[in-house]
């Protein structure tokens, strides 16, 4: 078998006297949807900007395919094919839902000092931007204005800004947060389709999703994972139900 | 081709007039508007140039009429000492205003909100006493510029008619510029920084050196606007960048429209316009322009452009209207 696409190893991380990161360590091979769960606290956000880089990992590493990257900024880890989707939806809201994809692909497309040539019909912009909103289905929103679509369409096009820079690994914060159940419902039939195609780490609330979504997952309590395997696994794990899922929830998954 | 709405034709229209406006000027022997539409030419560039970072960057300099002065005195500077030609006075003009926008864009640029707008008045008011403190150029007093640039004949520029097409043909090429650049990927990635920056950095973009160079590119344009401003006056003094002319530059691209193309130009002529109108009635005619600027502010928050944009929509030109 082949290394694991992303690989942590021993990484910790604390604020002051609160350990976030407690000596995690998981794999994700490629092609796995890996699934993050824990309760409000558990340090998943903290994980999450270890993996993006937009915090720093006070000791332990990071290999990602094969490389070190426990000390690379964010940009660059974006570059090597790291996606990170938002858990706060951030976006350009005064610019076309287009325009916001094309600029994710325009952040992978070298550097944007081109002074002359309009990019709003470069198609090496524009035909990648409008495949990854098909791909989420907001095609035909291409050309309204971000700010005049629903918070649904917002978290959607979030997930086409991420795979508009052809990422290897996509790193999902809470993808479904805020969403009503129907657009929840189109959310996970989104992700099933592109788990076919992408390396993904989930880190989601909505246990329902994470059982039918997921190939393992993980759980993060106070900092420490305290269990990892299969969601068969995790819903038979004692520790698990007793440290964070309510009986009933798992009965209920 | 852009559309036939109600704004383009009124765009179209203010700028035929711009061109035909000597015209006016030679069959009513009215010398004063050339004189006058000189003056908001010039000034429309120095707008255009701020709307570029200010309207599409979202950097709010407080400290843009720097470079008017920058461009003064590049050119009454080397009048003064016996340089006279246009061919060196004013690559001399874009260097100095480039080497100056770099120095304060370089270290400016590390901030953001309040700080930036103090850094870059900071840097402006600086400038401000430097030159009032240079005796050899005429400090407090300003520099009289004996001659204007020379260029070869035909082209002269004290001849005003010649000198007004100089500055309007400039003015066309700035807005030409400026338009192609936000609509590049250069473009592309100032707005994406005005809109959200944070999210600009995480999705990969360096944003401080594209930052830095929409910076120099302003400060280029608007020293040429000063260079324009020294020629028309024969003369630069210090008060060219004294904060309030920074102000009056702001007010402009605020009144005309924030991030259009040619939305500054509007502001430009209303606010000098208006200054002359209104100056003929009373001395305080800025209590007139001061609830004027609050209803746009308040009511049309894209400014003149913004507002015949809605014009627009509510009489689509396919009616008569």
């Amino acid at each position: 078998m082949s290394s694991p696409l992303l690989e942590v190893s021993h990484l910790a991380k604390r604020f002051g006297g609160i350990v976030a990161t407690d000596d995690v360590s998981f794999a994700i091979p490629q092609g796995e949807l890996h699934a993050l769960i824990g309760p409000n606290g558990a340090g998943k956000t903290t994980l999450i900007a270890q993996l993006s880089g937009s915090l720093f990992a006070d000791s332990g590493a990071i290999q990602f395919a094969g490389a070190d990257i426990t000390r690379l900024p964010m940009q660059k880890r974006s570059h090597i094919g790291l996606a990170r989707s938002f858990q706060i939806t951030s976006l350009f809201l005064d610019l076309s839902v287009l325009d916001n994809v094309a600029l994710a692909v325009q952040a992978h497309a070298g550097h944007s000092f081109s002074f002359w040539r309009p990019a709003r019909s470069d198609a090496a912009l524009r035909e990648p931007a409008l495949a990854a909103l098909a791909r989420v289905g907001l095609i035909d929103r291409a050309d309204r204005l971000t700010a005049a679509l629903s918070h649904g369409e917002h978290r959607l096009l979030e997930l086409a800004m991420a795979l508009a820079g052809k990422p290897r690994l996509l790193l999902l914060d809470e993808p479904m947060a805020g969403l009503g159940p129907e657009e929840s419902a189109r959310m996970v039939g989104m992700l099933r389709a592109l788990k076919r195609d992408f390396t993904i780490l989930l880190v989601e609330h909505d246990m329902e999703a994470v059982f039918a979504l997921a190939d393992r997952i993980s759980v993060l309590v106070y900092g420490r994972i305290i269990a990892s395997g299969s969601p068969d696994d995790i819903r038979a794990n004692g520790q698990v139900r007793e440290a964070y899922l309510g009986d009933a929830e798992v009965a209920h998954a | 081709m852009p559309p036939l709405t109600f704004r383009n034709v009124l765009v179209a229209v203010l700028l035929i007039a711009l061109v035909l406006l000597p015209v006016y000027s030679h069959l009513a022997g009215d010398r004063f508007a050339l004189t006058l539409f000189t003056r908001i030419v010039i000034m429309a560039l120095a707008a255009v140039s701020l709307n570029l970072i200010l309207g599409f960057g979202g950097m709010m300099s407080f400290g843009h009429a720097v470079y008017l002065g920058i461009g003064g005195y590049a050119v009454g500077a080397l009048a003064n000492e016996g340089v006279y030609s246009g061919f060196v006075q004013w690559p001399v003009v874009i260097l100095a205003s480039a080497l100056f926008a770099l120095v304060i864009g370089a270290l400016s640029l590390r901030t953001r909100g309040v700080y930036f707008i103090m850094i870059t008045l900071a840097f402006a008011q600086m400038a401000y006493y430097i030159f009032a403190g240079i005796a050899r150029y005429g400090g407090d007093d300003g520099l009289t510029i004996y001659k204007r640039s020379q260029f070869v004949d035909p082209l002269n520029l004290s001849n005003k008619t010649q000198f007004y097409y100089v500055c309007l043909t400039i003015l066309f090429a700035a807005i030409y510029l400026v338009y192609r650049l936000i609509n590049s990927r250069f473009g592309m990635v100032l707005q994406g920084v005005r809109s959200n920056e944070v999210r600009m950095r995480a999705v990969g973009f360096p944003t401080y050196r594209y930052k830095l160079t929409a910076f120099v590119i302003a400060g280029v344009l608007c020293g040429l606007s000063g260079a324009l401003l020294a020629n028309q006056a024969d003369f630069v003094s210090p008060s060219v960048m004294y904060w309030t002319r920074s102000g009056d530059l702001i007010i402009m691209v605020v009144l005309g429209g924030m991030g259009t193309v040619v939305g500054p130009v509007m502001g430009a002529i209303a606010l000098l316009v208006l200054e002359e109108v209104l100056s003929g009635f009373t001395e305080y005619w800025q209590i007139i322009l001061g609830p004027l600027l609050l209803l746009v502010v308040l009511f049309a928050r894209g400014g003149i452009d913004g507002l015949l944009g809605m014009l627009s929509e509510r009489f689509p030109a396919r009616r008569p209207s």
